[in-house]
């Protein structure tokens, strides 16, 4: 193990993305999300990477394009209205089947919304993120330490599929400081014959391209691509299962509404309910299958957001509207409380009855 | 504790200057001192004095911090009411400057009254476990750089090195080497170290090199 260190997840999430080989990071400052750059800034130049402040946001999204081409691990960061200018260039990323890291340290919107902590941007991530038929694998941390070890994870899997990979963090997580230990980690080995790299005379030009010329090509393109988010689904869905063996009741948060979830789970546990929680961390893929398992056992769902409730349609639709699914949440960068929650938790114990 | 009139608190972001801060206020509060607790930072969006505007209402220690802290905008405004750190010279007073030299910049526009006073402890807050200023030589880089930005010298040291939730005993002892190499190389006194109430031995309570601190429950 390596020693712990006190960081910011936006400091620990930038150190884990130079550890798992990025040299190439393109950004713009935006609360609360403004530390991945600063820190960037730091230690790239010390180390032979590559850190570019952008003129925007569109710029920074459209300088991972390129590095992505080249076959390097590139990365972006920003927070909601930021990410909303890149969705274009994130758009022509899975277009192009490019892997990248973006990262969104979600603030309240919509618009210029505010700077306080929110998960409003689920649709956005989860729902592509831009125009067009496509998935971003989209990847929600709950601490610092996850925060760190999701982001090799992410590049690993952009590569392994050649998808963008979002991680979709709030400003709580991006501002809270707790211990880490950061490790190397082993780079799954990832050859890249498609990457824009110089044929040295020795083979035909590869090309990086989203424009099909023929409709049925494009057709095409997109059947394969989902042909690819089938396998995805099938062996990528994360979660972590709380409390579940004999749950009767389940809740269903993630990033910080989890955190706070969890002291509510605990606090009915002490109260005798029998309730459990489903952790998603990958949110899309969405967990459908621990949350189907869920459907067979558990009376009553509940879901606890930090939007107007987003999440609750994926939960219903991956129970098949099964079993009722209520909705627990605060927004405009407001967090829930755990005693919140708990009267939630409560409230659905007593209709599920 | 030797204490002056204006107490601040510098150093790296997330070295732990709001909770030293928060606490020193209330330090000098118990000891039956009017204290005014100033909230200078302009850097960070989240986790401010503020958040402990109660607890010091019921201690009597007053407040003065921007319109803004805590809120849904990003203004980096500071509020009339901060020359009354410098002006009222009855009340102590603790400021609780922000993060790096970014955040110290605001204090230059206060540091020719506070060094025509002199009445300062101008505190570099470290902490072992950060890391980009674990080692005694880093820290002084940035010691430097803050009082380039902010215009007051450095005074003295508070060792903080803390691992959050997971701070222990050996965490901090630990750190004591470093932290008496910094006071070394900078020339300035350890003033005391810091450690959450908890984590502090019983036979150490008495001890003046220890200051205990109080820490903000989190819901999560």
């Amino acid at each position: 193990m390596a020693d712990k260190i006190l960081m910011k997840g936006n400091e620990a999430l930038a150190e884990a993305a130079i550890m798992a080989g990025c040299r190439h990071y393109f950004g713009y400052p935006i609360t609360p999300q403004t530390e991945v750059a600063a820190y960037m800034a730091k230690r790239m130049p010390k180390i032979g990477g590559v850190f570019l402040q952008a003129e925007s946001e569109i710029a920074a999204i459209n300088m991972v394009i390129g590095a992505a081409a080249a076959g390097k691990r590139a990365m972006t960061s920003s927070s909601s209205p930021g990410i909303s200018l890149k969705s274009e260039g994130i758009s022509y990323m899975a277009g192009c089947d490019l892997p990248a890291l973006i990262v969104n340290v979600q603030r309240g919107g919509p618009g210029l919304g505010g700077i306080q902590p929110s998960q409003s941007d689920y649709f956005q991530a989860t729902c592509g993120g831009g125009h067009g038929d496509f998935h971003l694998l989209v990847l929600a941390p709950s601490s610092v330490q996850e925060m760190a070890d999701l982001v090799a994870k992410g590049f690993d899997l952009a590569e392994k599929y050649r998808m963008p990979c979002m991680l979709l963090a709030d400003g709580t997580m991006g501002q809270m400081m707790e211990p880490v230990s950061l490790e190397e980690t082993k780079q799954e080995a990832c050859e890249k014959p498609w990457a824009l790299t110089g044929t040295k005379g020795e083979r035909k030009p590869n090309i990086i391209n989203s424009l099909a010329l023929q409709p049925q090509e494009l057709e095409q393109w997109n059947e394969d691509r989902f042909k690819r988010y089938e396998i995805v689904k099938e062996n990528e869905q994360m979660a972590e299962s709380y409390l579940m063996d004999d749950a009767e009741y389940c809740v269903v948060a993630f990033g910080i509404a989890a955190r706070v979830s969890q002291n509510a789970v605990d606090a009915a546990r002490a109260k005798g309910i029998k309730v459990g929680m489903i952790r998603p961390i990958t949110l899309w893929p969405f967990p459908e299958k621990v949350l189907k398992e869920a459907a067979d056992k558990c009376k009553a769902f509940l879901s606890v957001e930090l939007n107007m409730g987003q999440m609750i349609k994926d939960v219903k639709l991956a129970i098949d509207c099964k079993k009722p699914v209520d909705l627990c949440y605060r927004t405009g960068g407001m967090i829930p409380s755990p005693e919140e929650v708990l009267a939630a938790i409560e409230k659905m114990q007593k209709e599920g009855k | 504790m030797e204490t002056r009139r204006i107490t601040l608190l510098a150093g790296h972001y997330g070295s732990g200057k709001t909770n030293i801060a928060v606490n020193f206020a209330l330090y000098l509060a118990g000891q039956g001192k009017q204290v005014t607790l100033a909230d200078m930072d302009i850097v960070n969006p989240y986790y401010r004095a503020k958040d402990s505007a109660a607890e010091m209402e019921k201690a009597g220690v007053k407040m003065i911090a921007s319109l803004y802290a805590n809120s849904n905008v990003d203004v980096p405004a500071l509020p009339q009411e901060m020359y009354a750190v410098t002006e009222d010279k009855a009340r102590y007073a603790v400021l609780d400057v922000g993060g790096d030299d970014r955040g110290a910049l605001a204090l230059g526009r206060y540091a020719p009254e506070i060094l025509k006073e002199n009445d300062f402890h101008m505190i570099y807050v470290f902490n072992a476990s950060r890391p980009l200023s674990r080692r005694a030589e880093d820290a002084l880089e940035i010691m430097k750089e803050i009082e380039v930005a902010g215009g007051v010298p450095f005074t003295a040291i508070v060792n903080n090195t803390n691992l959050g939730k997971e701070t222990t005993w050996e965490t901090v002892t630990a750190s004591m080497e470093e932290a008496n190499k910094l006071s070394q190389i900078s020339g300035l006194p350890l003033l005391f170290t810091a450690v959450e109430e908890s984590v502090l031995p019983i036979n150490e309570r008495e001890n003046e090199q220890y200051f205990p601190l109080k820490l903000q429950k989190t819901i999560w």
